[in-house]
């Protein structure tokens, strides 16, 4: 499923969307970076409740489809500015990472 | 051997937040010579790892990136501390970053043995108090 799909599917709020027609391929939950980036695979998508400047990057580097922020937390403006620079997707969900993990996980 | 693509860049140690400008950019300018995609993320994760390290530990230093026929070769070079025991270094899990560091979600002593995991060959050389040097290769074929 694209990120585009998930985000209309699931209702989940787009912060960041400059590459919509993403491919999603399972996903990863984790807040460390240095795991994320030694352990989430391409195009997955990346759940978390991180919402620093470094996600921007770390999500680039490790070609996630997207990031998808949980439990409602929610990114300054400039870090959303350079996702959308970056080309890197940010979605919301209220949800805790477990339970939106369980939601979407027939679709990727 | 035949000549190479030479890439040079400061690392500045007193930006956290814009940490990891050399792996953006180097995943770039990888992308436009057209190397393999997996490739390009094993060398942009490695590099920014170690860009990371010399800002946390090491107030900065240089990044040398040499793309050759068969190979790329990194080259992390700082007048930090320099690393005591550096078999316990590579050790998951183990680190010596500060609570701000953890903080921000770094810290989790996972950054060396991520640049081993994506690269082919990785030689850290380091004197206490002198500084570090880092050299990886990620093999092309």
């Amino acid at each position: 499923m694209t990120v585009k799909k998930l985000a209309e599917k699931y209702s989940f709020e787009v912060l960041s969307m400059p590459e919509p027609e993403k491919e999603i391929n399972g996903g990863y939950i984790g807040d460390l970076l240095s795991w994320v980036m030694g352990r989430a695979e391409a195009s997955n998508i990346w759940l978390t409740i991180m919402t620093n400047m470094n996600i921007a990057a770390v999500a680039q580097l490790s070609d996630v489809s997207a990031v998808l922020i949980c439990e409602g937390a929610r990114p300054d403006s400039d870090v959303i500015s350079t996702a959308k620079e970056k080309g890197v997707n940010i979605l919301l969900s209220a949800d805790t990472a477990y339970n939106t993990a369980v939601r979407i996980s027939s679709d990727i | 051997m035949s000549e190479s693509l030479n890439f040079h860049f400061d690392v500045d140690g007193e930006n956290f937040v814009s940490a990891g400008q050399a792996s953006v950019q180097v995943k770039k300018n990888l992308r436009r010579l057209g190397l393999p995609p997996e490739i390009i993320r094993q060398v942009s994760i490695a590099l920014y790892e170690g860009e990371i390290n010399m800002v946390i530990h090491a107030h900065g230093g240089t990044a040398d990136i040499n793309v050759f026929e068969d190979k790329i070769e990194i080259i992390l070079a700082d007048k930090g501390p320099g690393i005591a025991d550096i078999n316990l270094a590579m050790q998951e899990g183990y680190s010596t970053a500060t609570e701000n560091v953890r903080s921000l979600g770094f810290g989790a002593g996972m950054g060396l043995p991520n640049m081993k995991r994506y690269t082919d060959e990785m030689k850290i050389e380091s004197e206490v108090g002198v500084g570090t040097t880092i050299t990886m290769c990620v093999y092309l074929k």
